[in-house]
């Protein structure tokens, strides 16, 4: 059982509501799962094929499996400058 | 003083001053080249009345990013000294949201730094922007000029 972080930024903080939460992970999860999940929870727009993640605050992959007190954020597509 | 290679990054909410950021930055005497690029808010986008922005940050990989990107330009194009600030919050029409320095000993690998690094920032750099507009719903936008 995995407990992880997550943070809410841009799109997908505004759908979710929210800017972070913790879930208790009951079985092996990877980051692209744990998006389906989340995106099935709160009616994400945008699809996985369209984000990237981080885990411990550097991008990662998406079959990447979240260990027990990971920091996860799902990044929408980026628009600095 | 003879300049080594180095970079400052820094992503904040206090309003960037440009006059003030290059009064600050130190001598390079070996640098015959300073280019730089100042992102500003625009008050149209898309045919749209652009009344402000809100910026947003995942800071601690926004800045990895940054050093990233300028650890990159530095090496592709031998400069010496590049900078980045960043800001977030909310944002005027005229402010500038970003402001990038590349130093470089002929003027050819400053233009090319500078461009390097503000295209790139724009690709993969954590940071977001929400417009706001005189008369329609805000909207988180995508990248799509260069």
């Amino acid at each position: 059982m995995a407990q992880i972080h997550i943070q809410y930024f841009a799109q997908l903080k505004d759908q979710a509501n929210k800017l972070e939460e913790v879930l208790d992970l009951k079985t092996k999860t990877t980051a692209g799962e744990l998006y389906e999940t989340l995106s099935a929870q709160y009616g994400f727009s945008l699809k996985q094929n369209e984000i990237r993640v981080a885990i411990n605050d550097r991008f990662s992959k998406m079959d990447d499996v979240l260990l027990d007190d990971s920091k996860v954020v799902f990044i929408p597509p980026v628009s600095g400058g | 003083m003879t300049a080594v290679n180095t970079s400052e990054v820094l992503i904040t909410r206090n309003p960037i001053v440009s006059s003030q950021i290059r009064q600050s930055l130190a001598q390079l005497d070996d640098c015959g080249g300073l280019c730089s690029f100042e992102g500003l808010i625009r008050n149209h986008n898309h045919g749209k009345n652009v009344t402000f922005l809100e910026y947003e940050a995942y800071t601690e990989l926004a800045e990895f990013e940054l050093h990233q990107i300028c650890s990159e330009a530095r090496e592709k194009f031998a400069l010496k000294f590049t900078l980045v600030h960043h800001r977030i919050g909310e944002l005027a029409i005229g402010d500038v949201a970003v402001l990038i320095y590349a130093l470089s000993v002929h003027r050819d690998a400053a233009f090319l730094g500078c461009r390097y690094i503000i295209d790139t920032l724009k690709t993969r750099v954590p940071i977001w922007k929400k417009e706001h507009y005189e008369d329609s719903a805000p909207v988180w936008t995508k990248c799509t000029h260069s």
